[in-house]
């Protein structure tokens, strides 16, 4: 139920949003998802339909969401290759000293309002 | 309607709940440390142990599960305050449950508060609970590898404790690698092998602790 945690600080951190920006009504929500954030897309959007009933605030709201491609860094042969197509091991030299540059992440980028 | 650009994590409401409960413990004189692990990999034993260990402090327990209260049962039998915590399926605990759980055990007292959190080594990681600091267990039977597979959790903790140390002798948990492969991920991690049966190793780690409360 990883997605239903998200989803609950997702709501709650528009909620503050829109108190501080004294705003009534949120639309669109973009969301920006990475490749290996381990979330799944599906299971987000249905948690989001049922949060989205118990905020009044979003009743109207669309979920957007944009995928941030997993990008590793090798340390080794100082260069960046694609992480799910490869993995931890650097795909040029071999090497296993490997760091995800970007992919984990889970960013709300921007809200439409009123 | 109008664009707000927000570029902001998901878990940023519950970054404030965490740093608002954090100076509100801190003014308390609590120290609340957060446990994590996988399931079965010795948290309650330990804790009990260290419990029993250090009577000169007040010590509190908060146990979050997603079902029953065998752990807290546990806590309360020797005599330290303890509440249960239903995190209701959520596979972690947040800043605000947290909170709520401190609230409840009206224990305002104490110097030194565990949290024994979900058993999971993923979700737990990704969320601030508001402790002033991170204890993440790892047993000798689960083995050396689960830093190469569990990355974060072992960067965002202050101590990793090595369990069940008594158990090395019938697994092939090599306890130097796997400390060099801790290191590489979070250089300013302390490390402590422990065996809570046997009380091997518990010393250091309650002398940190002990240092960690006396800080606050
Ligand atoms: N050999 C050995 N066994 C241990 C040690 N510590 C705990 N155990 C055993 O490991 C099992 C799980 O211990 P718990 O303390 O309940 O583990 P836990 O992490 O609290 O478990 P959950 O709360 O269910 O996730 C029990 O059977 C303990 O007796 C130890 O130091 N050595
Ligand atoms: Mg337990
Ligand atoms: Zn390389």
């Amino acid at each position: 139920m990883h997605e239903m945690g998200i989803v609950l600080h997702l709501a709650k951190t528009l909620d503050q949003t829109a108190e501080e920006n004294k705003l009534t009504a949120i639309g669109k929500v973009v969301l920006q998802v990475g490749e290996v954030s381990g979330i799944m897309t599906d299971l987000f959007t249905d948690a989001w339909d049922y949060f989205k009933l118990r905020h009044s605030v979003l009743k109207d709201s669309q979920l957007v969401l944009e995928t941030i491609p997993a990008v590793t860094w090798c340390d080794h042969c100082k260069t960046s290759y694609e992480t799910v197509k490869y993995g931890k091991i650097c795909p040029r030299c071999g090497s296993g000293e490997t760091w995800l540059q970007q992919g984990n992440e889970c960013i709300i980028k921007e809200i439409e309002a009123e | 309607m109008k664009l707000i650009q927000l570029n902001e994590t998901v878990t940023a409401s519950n970054d404030r709940d965490a740093e608002a409960l954090r100076l509100r413990m801190r003014e308390a004189g609590t120290l609340l440390v957060n446990v994590m692990s996988s399931p079965g990999s010795g948290k309650t034993t330990l804790l009990s142990r260290i419990i029993r260990d250090l009577k000169q402090l007040k010590i509190g327990v908060m146990e979050a599960d997603i079902e029953s209260d065998v752990d807290a049962r546990r806590i309360e039998a020797l005599g330290a305050a303890s509440i249960q915590v239903h995190t209701s399926g959520m596979c972690h605990m947040d800043a605000g449950m947290t909170a709520s759980a401190w609230e409840a055990m009206e224990a305002e007292d104490l110097e030194l508060i565990f949290l024994e959190n979900v058993g999971n080594l993923i979700c737990p990681a990704e969320y601030d609970t508001g402790a002033a600091k991170n204890l993440m267990l790892l047993s000798v039977p689960e083995g050396d590898d689960k830093p190469l597979k569990y990355p974060l959790m072992f960067q965002k903790s202050d101590a990793l404790i090595i369990t069940k140390t008594d158990a090395l002798p019938y697994f092939d948990f090599d306890l130097e690698k796997c400390r060099e492969r801790v290191l590489k991920l979070n250089p300013g991690i302390r490390i402590f092998p422990v065996s809570a049966k046997t009380g091997e190793g518990m010393e250091p780690l309650e002398q940190w602790l002990l240092a960690q409360v006396q800080a606050l």
